[in-house]
Order: structure tokens, then C-alpha cells, then sequence
């Protein structure tokens, strides 16, 4: 059978096909690996020619997130991409949007950490990304695409997501799903929004639309008085749960019966499917539970999957990061136990099956 | 004659911009802000880009300039208010993106962003209001602080020593190929403030011809930074001040 539409290429330049194609008006970057070939594909495939995308390499990834912060005030689709480091650098921008209320995506290609760490892959931003790095209480949307086919179908989701809350959106992906080739069919081409749809999508937006007839549009994260900066939280804080109640997301690989849960994401639940085959091989009834937003986080799910299980193993590429998550989740149901490769070194599904068997299983 | 009688549209000679917004402003007595934010507010009504305006302020003492010029409004992390308008302006190219930057925001936290916004030939136009002193956070030191002034953390006067010396960033951006107006003005007279107007509309309408990036220094005065009275600012600026930030064009091409 012939597929068609198929393309081979790697998770980054999916992101950047997937960005012309999903009508993004402007990518805004600075170079560091493991993920710069958004920005490179992007600057050979020229969009401003096409769809009329701005791209725009920055002076540093400050200036980048800072061009999103205007781009998405102005009601634009913005979004950048970068790695571990950078967006570190970034965080106190994507605390300003949050604050503002300004929709833009951030990609996260994660490379191993801290410091300047390493260029081999990593999830150590998880924590950076669900809690947030920034100052104040703020929540950004998290996405884990676990394949090169999910970093060109979240771009649109992240976008749709990051517009329909007025919130950052984050795909937090690795050096793994950004540097591996895969098969790929790329989404259909949606047209970039005219002037008047992005009115009509974005009354809030600062571009000058309309001013006559409406009062003056002002994106700020300032308020002077704290009780009304109280309310601006508290409105802030119903729209998370808001977020938690209607955008968790997660896949469920042969749990019904399980009596070991691997709960994994990005890369590393590749590996886990990987493993749970092999383990019910051998007579072990092991299932994997993928949370593909990283915030909200599948909180409940976990939690009534957790009551008849021997136990959790979290394989995760840091020092143990979503298992506080997944701990708060099962609230004590059932015994959590840790795996993880650190510093850039990518796990094996052989060590995540000796991990369960040494962990659970006497 | 009545009151009634004299305030007739032909008496007219002059009128608060309607774009200025009936509030008080925070601002303290005898500063410059009040002049600019009204040169342009006038300016973007007489060029009739009120709904085509994209306006971005600071932190810093202008962190509020949203209250008082009825239009649109971004108020930028500190320093980055560069790198929003060139967003803005890439992506909204027929509006007239301004950024409003004082002298710790631009010349310091946002060196960079400011540097690479006007060599990039960004079709914007950046206002910089220079008054040697931190304002809103109580007079500390900036950049620009002249040699020898003091300040609530150079008590006993700026050393080069300790502190190095004061950043000339208009000079600077002169130099760069991107700019296409540069242009150093005050308006602490009638005559100061007609040049300075004249200044801002020149690179507001250089930014919607596409001619490249745009800077208009505004030397200013901060008498309650400083500690002296308007007037005594005011004299203290032109014996000081202009000697080390000279007015004029820099540049115009």
C-alpha cells in the first residue's frame, strides 16, 4: 500500500512546516541545538513569500519571547522555539504573558541541564514548564508529543488552545522527538486569519481596530491596587480550573487490567509501550499511562486507575520530576517508584523492565 | 463681552489633543513627561493614525503613558519594549508602532533590545526620555548619569572609578546603518518644545514611509530627582546636561 502525503523528517522541521501550514503569522527564534533547524527550515522554505509568515531571528531568546509578547498582544499567531537554556532565559516573559493574557506557543526542545548541561536530551524542564519558571501564580498550557507526527499536529492544537484561553502555550518536547526522523503527514493548510477575523477572534488585542467605535485596548501585567490585583488572580485562577476541567489529555496503553502502571511521557513513553510488550511477554501484566498534557495534568485518571494496581513505575529523563504529580494524583493508593537517566543520557526499555522488576517485584 | 462670546471656534488658538484623557496625571510637577505624551498625542491626531496605532511603554516612570493617550496600548517587560514593536510593526506593517523608553529601561536593561531594534532598520519610531536618573524607583543611578552627580546609590557623585561613565546611547545609534533618524531635543522652552514636535513627527512619518528606525532623545528634567525646584532643573539641565547630550540632529537620511 502506498501512503500518501507521507514525509520523512525530523520533529523540528515538522514544527516548522507545521507552523506555515496551520497559518502562523510570525516565528520569532535564536539559535541553540538541539533544535535549530526550526528556525533553519523555516529561513529555506521562505513563508513570507507564501502564507506572508514573518520569521525573524532574534538578538536572544529575551528578545524573542519579548516579540511574542507584542506579536500575540497584537492578536497575532507568535510563536518561538528553543531549548533548555534559552527558555530558562525566556521565563520571565512567558510570566508576562501569562499575566497579560497573551496567546503565543513556546517549543521546548529539552536538552539535559542545569547550566549549560549538555546538547543530548532531556526532560529536566518539566518542572519549569507545569509549575512555571516565572514569577507569581501562573499556569502555561503543556504539551508532550511523544512523535514526530505529534510535534506537527500540536502546533495547531497549541495554537487553537493558547487562543481560545488567551494563555502561553508550551509543546514541551526533547533532543530525541526533535533530532529523529519519522514518518510524518503534515495537517492542511489553514489560511493566516485577515485583519478583520482576527477582530472578530481577538477584541481585546492592541492594533488599533476599531478604535473609534470601542475604548482603547491596553495589555498590561501591572496593578497598583492589590485588591484589584487580587480579583486579576482570582480571574486567573478560574480560568485554570476551567483549563483543568476541559483540556486534560492522555493515552491509555493496555491499563484495564494492569497490575504495574508505567506512567511516562514524550520519548520515553516509546520506550515504556516498548517495555510493557516485553513485560506481558513474559506473563506480567504491565500497562502505560501517557499524560500528553503535562498541564493540566490527567490528575483523575491516574487516580481511579491507581486503586487495584501493585504499583507505579515513573521512567522519566531527570531526577524525578512528574512523579510528584503522579504522587499527588494517586494520593497513596498504590506504592511510586522512580527510573531515571540523567544529564543527557537516554533510558533503554531493558532498563526501565529491570527497574520495575527490581522495584515491585521480589 | 461675555465668556459665552470669547469661546468660539474661531478664537480658538489652542486645544487640549482629544487624545489626552480627562485624568490626573502621576507624574510630578515640572517633569517633561506631560509635554511629550501631549506632542503625541497631537501628532498621532493630526496625522489621523488613531486607529493605527500600536504604542508600547516601559517601566519606569512612564509605565502608566497608557492612562493618558487614548489608544492602544502594550506596557512592555522592562528594556524589551524594542523587541514588541518590532513584532508589531513586522507583522502589522500599514500601523505606527511606537515605543516610550526612559534611560534605565533603554539604556540599560534594554541596551541590547534597543541596539538591535534600530540596526535592524525596524520601522519604528523609539521616544527616549533622558533624564539621568532613575525616577519611579526613587532617584538611583542610570547609564546616563553625568560624572559627578549624585544620586541615592552614587551619594557622593558618579566616578568613573567606581561607576564608569555615562552611556551615550543616541550618539551611539547614529552610528548605526539601520537608523534613519536620530535626533537629540528637549522641551524645556516654547521654542524647545515646537523642535522637539517637529523631531517626533519627522520619524513617526519616517517610520510609516519605511525608511528605516527612528530615535528621538528627549533630554529632560527631573526636579524631584534631582532635588531642585522646575525652574532650578530646568537651568540645571542646560548648563549640565546639553554639554554632555548635545541637541540637534544626529542624523537624517
Amino acid at each position: 500500500m502506498i501512503e500518501e502525503n507521507v514525509e520523512l523528517m525530523k520533529g523540528n522541521e515538522a514544527i516548522a512546516h507545521a507552523a506555515i501550514r496551520c497559518g502562523c503569522d510570525g516565528y520569532f527564534g535564536y539559535p541553540i541545538t538541539p533544535q535549530s533547524e526550526v528556525l533553519e527550515t523555516l529561513s529555506e522554505l521562505k513563508p513570507w513569500e507564501t502564507s506572508g509568515m514573518v520569521v525573524l531571528q532574534a538578538e536572544s531568546e529575551v528578545a524573542a519571547i519579548n516579540m511574542l509578547y507584542g506579536g500575540g498582544g497584537s492578536g497575532k499567531r507568535v510563536m518561538t522555539s528553543s531549548s533548555s537554556p534559552g527558555v530558562a532565559l525566556m521565563q520571565e516573559g512567558i510570566s508576562y504573558m501569562a499575566a497579560a493574557e497573551i496567546p503565543a506557543l513556546i517549543v521546548n526542545v529539552q536538552r539535559g541541564g542545569p547550566g549549560l548541561g549538555t546538547i543530548q536530551p532531556s526532560q529536566s524542564d518539566y518542572r519549569q514548564a507545569t509549575v512555571g519558571g516565572g514569577n507569581g501564580d501562573y499556569n502555561v498550557i503543556v504539551l508532550a508529543p511523544n512523535s514526530v507526527q505529534e510535534m506537527a499536529d500540536f502546533v495547531d492544537l497549541a495554537f487553537e488552545l493558547a487562543f481560545k484561553y488567551r494563555n502561553p502555550t508550551m509543546i514541551l518536547s526533547d533532543g530525541v522527538i526533535g533530532q529523529m526522523m519519522e514518518k510524518v503527514v503534515l495537517p492542511p493548510i489553514k489560511p493566516r486569519r485577515t485583519e478583520e477575523e482576527i477582530a472578530a477572534e481577538c477584541p481585546w488585542a492592541v492594533n488599533g481596530h476599531g478604535l473609534k467605535h470601542r475604548k482603547p485596548n491596553i495589555l498590561t501585567s501591572l496593578e497598583m491596587d492589590p485588591h484589584v490585583m487580587e480579583q486579576r488572580n482570582l480571574d486567573m485562577q478560574k480560568k485554570y480550573a476551567t483549563i483543568r476541567e476541559t483540556e486534560v489529555r492522555y493515552e491509555e496503553y493496555l491499563c484495564d487490567d494492569a497490575d504495574y502502571l508505567l506512567v511516562a511521557f514524550g520519548c520515553v513513553a516509546r520506550m515504556g509501550k516498548e517495555a510493557v510488550d516485553t513485560l506481558r511477554r513474559e506473563g506480567i501484566k504491565a500497562g502505560l499511562f501517557r499524560p500528553i498534557t503535562l498541564w493540566p495534568f490527567p490528575e483523575e485518571q491516574l487516580h481511579h486507575l491507581a486503586g487495584r494496581l501493585k504499583g507505579i513505575l515513573v521512567p522519566e529523563m531527570n531526577a524525578g520530576q512528574m512523579i510528584y504529580d503522579v504522587r499527588l494524583a494517586v494520593e497513596g493508593q498504590t506504592p511510586i517508584k522512580h527510573f531515571g537517566r540523567i544529564g543527557g543520557v537516554v533510558p533503554t526499555p531493558d532498563e526501565i523492565i529491570l527497574s520495575l522488576k527490581q522495584q515491585f517485584i521480589p | 463681552m461675555t465668556k459665552e462670546e470669547i469661546i468660539q471656534p474661531e478664537n480658538l488658538v489652542y486645544a487640549k489633543p482629544t487624545l489626552m484623557n480627562e485624568v490626573g496625571m502621576h507624574y510630578c510637577p515640572g517633569c517633561s513627561h506631560g509635554v511629550v505624551h501631549k506632542l503625541i498625542a497631537e501628532i498621532i491626531e493630526e496625522m489621523g493614525m488613531e486607529e493605527k496605532t500600536i504604542a508600547i511603554c516601559p517601566v519606569g516612570c512612564a509605565v502608566f503613558a497608557y492612562r493618558y493617550i487614548d489608544v492602544d496600548w502594550l506596557e512592555a517587560a522592562h528594556g524589551r519594549a524594542p523587541a514588541l514593536a518590532t513584532a508589531c510593526k513586522r507583522m502589522w506593517q500599514d500601523r505606527l508602532v511606537f515605543t516610550y523608553q526612559g534611560d534605565g529601561d533603554l539604556a540599560c536593561i534594554g541596551a541590547c533590545e534597543t541596539i538591535h531594534a534600530l540596526n535592524r532598520g525596524e520601522k519604528i519610531t523609539i521616544i527616549f526620555i533622558n533624564n539621568a536618573i532613575y525616577g519611579m524607583t526613587g532617584g538611583q543611578m542610570a547609564p546616563t548619569t553625568l560624572l559627578g552627580m549624585k544620586t541615592s546609590t552614587c551619594p557622593y557623585g558618579r566616578t568613573p572609578e567606581l561607576h564608569g561613565y555615562p552611556l551615550n546611547m543616541t550618539d551611539m545609534a547614529a552610528t548605526l546603518e539601520g537608523t534613519a533618524f536620530v535626533s537629540r531635543q528637549s522641551v524645556h522652552t516654547v521654542a524647545a518644545i515646537r523642535k522637539a514636535k517637529k523631531a517626533i513627527r519627522h520619524a513617526f512619518e519616517n517610520s510609516m514611509n519605511g525608511k528605516g528606525s527612528n530615535l528621538v532623545e528627549i533630554v529632560s528634567s527631573c526636579n524631584s530627582g534631582w532635588k531642585a525646584s522646575p525652574v532650578k532643573a530646568n537651568e540645571w539641565m542646560e548648563e549640565n546636561m546639553f554639554k554632555y547630550y548635545h541637541l540637534g540632529d544626529l542624523k537624517d537620511i
